[in-house]
């Protein structure tokens, strides 16, 4: 079975300056990739690779391929058909202007479903969630942006499950949520698995070791290494990873 | 105790800053007061000279005697017309070139000579838009002089305005909402329309308001393409309402406040300055319209 994520050989260049470096790694079929590294190493724009939103970024060049379920992504003749398949949550928290009810629905308005009682259900349950619904639920018409940071970010988390996408990708999504609802949200995640492949993206090493299958390490736009979480954090191959994944520098 | 043992009375270092910053108060303040002064001197001034003419009658009664009787019904419907007409062209065009221009232009050399042109085409003087209006429009592509080639060339003159204010409007919506836009799969046109559009509305709608009332008020850019001191008007019926063909020549509030001071003699004061009045009135209502719209705005700002 082909792995469900894979990237062959790819090499990302804004200008001069290379952000990724010849990556090969995959992720198998309802597992969680982990990502860690220090800021600036190229994991964000690893992940606008997948969906594609990297051609928006006029001076990146990309070469090698990304491939979700054995299709490269850049033969796919539909950019938008393949935007719905991955949820993408970036750090910054983004309400739209938009009611709360109205950020959730905004997709699946786009996709034609225009049907209350199945529109209703769409935003319950993206909400339950991303642990939002029990602090939102009496207050669906407030506005999106009026939302507290960590409320935000939980939105947005919502926002990216509305289309039920195949692959879900989170760009350090606890930056700005409290350590008690991030372990609500985690436990989510791990049901979630069990319908999505989850890209996670983290600073928190403790997070890549609670919620990965497999741990890749990125450092200065290169795959130090990549393997299942036990043998990364016990007996990583290359020094720097024990060091990174045990706090020592970073 | 006496003030100078005091240890919280001011140094004398304290005292000089406090004494500049008195000054600097002052100052700026009376020029700002300053201001108002001519403002309020030139409508009063209007207004009094103006009094005499001023009726419902004089609004709805023909212009007689080129001028020096009746009233002011002919320039004030061709305005409204003349001005209709430029909205019509100008407000889709540079609205749409806006909407190109921000959110679809890659950053590359053309883009960026089409802004320069942009800028440039603001910085035009109206009397040569005048001349190119007469140029392209009757020399060259053989239109008649009239109600449409004057709004023509209004419009060319007011649509660098309409460009740059959409433009503003457009990019004072975040980015990440376009980006939260398009991860979710979002068509660029389907952002626009959502999301950036219902919020950059009321700076669009600012910038196309001001464009009216600028419209309104230019005279040399009509002066040559059509609008003249006087035409025959319907003394009754649907012509009434709408007395000019669209290549007809008309009669302009401005055009005609220009003509009956410089080139009819013995016009007495009420009459110049009666027509002076409306105009100002009516721009100055066109503008307050703007604020209103601006400040409403304001009040519903989302984020």
């Amino acid at each position: 079975m082909p792995a469900h994520l894979e990237f062959l050989d790819l090499t990302v260049r804004y200008g001069k300056k290379k952000a990724l470096d010849e990556i090969t790694m995959s992720a198998a079929r309802n597992t969680v990739l982990a990502i860690v590294g220090p800021a600036n190493s190229g994991k964000s724009t690893l992940l606008k690779t997948i969906n594609r939103t990297i051609d928006f970024i006029t001076i990146a060049k990309v070469e090698g391929e990304v491939r979700i379920s054995g299709e490269e992504v850049r033969s796919m003749p539909n950019v938008y058909a393949l935007r719905r398949r991955i949820g993408m949550v970036f750090p910054l928290p983004v309400g739209l202007p938009l009611s709360v009810y109205d950020n959730v629905a905004y997709a699946p308005r786009r996709q034609g479903i225009h049907d209350k009682a199945q529109l209703d259900e769409i935003v319950e349950r993206c909400l339950r969630d991303s642990v939002l619904w029990d602090e939102v639920k009496d207050r669906l018409d407030l506005l999106g942006t009026r939302l507290s940071g960590g409320q935000q970010q939980r939105l947005t988390l919502a926002r990216a499950l509305s289309l039920d996408p195949e692959i879900l990708c989170l760009d350090e999504f606890s930056i700005a949520i409290d350590p008690v609802t991030t372990m609500k949200i985690e436990e989510v995640l791990t049901r979630l698995k069990e319908k999505m492949t989850i890209v996670l993206v983290t600073n928190l090493t403790q997070q890549a070791r609670r919620m990965g299958d497999k741990v890749a390490f990125i450092n200065d736009s290169q795959l130090v290494e990549w393997g299942d979480t036990n043998q990364m954090f016990n007996a990583p191959v290359k020094e720097i990873t024990g060091r990174y994944l045990n706090g020592e520098f970073g | 105790m006496n003030a100078s043992s005091n240890p919280f009375s001011p140094a004398a270092y304290e005292l000089k800053k406090q004494r500049g910053m008195k000054i600097a108060h002052w100052t700026t303040g009376a020029i700002a007061v300053a201001l108002l002064l001519p403002v309020a001197w030139l409508l009063w001034m209007i207004t009094v000279r103006a009094w005499p003419a001023l009726s419902w009658d004089y609004i709805t009664t023909d212009v007689r005697s080129m001028g020096a009787e009746g009233g002011i019904w002919g320039p004030l419907i061709g305005t409204f017309y003349l001005t209709l007409m430029c909205l019509i062209i100008v407000a889709p065009i540079g609205v749409l070139a806006g909407i190109y221009i921000n959110e679809y232009a890659p950053d590359n050399a053309l883009t960026r000579s089409i802004m320069v042109a942009v800028t440039s085409l603001a910085g035009v003087p109206s009397i040569v838009h005048a001349l190119f209006g007469l140029g392209a429009f009757v020399a060259t592509m053989h239109m008649k002089t009239g109600m449409l080639t004057a709004a023509m060339t209004l419009s060319v003159m007011t649509l660098p305005v309409i460009i740059t204010s959409t433009k503003e409007a457009l990019s004072a919506v975040p980015k990440n909402f376009r980006e939260a836009c398009w991860n979710l799969g979002a068509s660029k046109w389907q952002t626009i329309r959502t999301i950036v559009l219902p919020n950059s509305f009321g700076g669009i709608l600012t910038g196309v308001i001001l464009v009216i009332a600028r419209a309104a008020g230019e005279t040399a850019p009509i002066m040559f393409l059509g609008a003249v001191l006087w035409v025959p008007i319907a003394k009754s019926g649907a012509e009434r309402l709408a007395p000019y063909g669209i290549n007809d020549q008309f009669m302009a509030l401005s055009n005609h406040l220009n003509l009956i001071c410089k080139d009819i003699p013995g016009m007495s004061d009420q009459m110049m300055f009666g027509s002076a009045f409306i105009l100002l009135v009516l721009i100055l209502s066109i503008n307050g319209a703007a604020s209103v719209v601006r400040s409403r705005l304001r009040r519903r700002k989302r984020w």
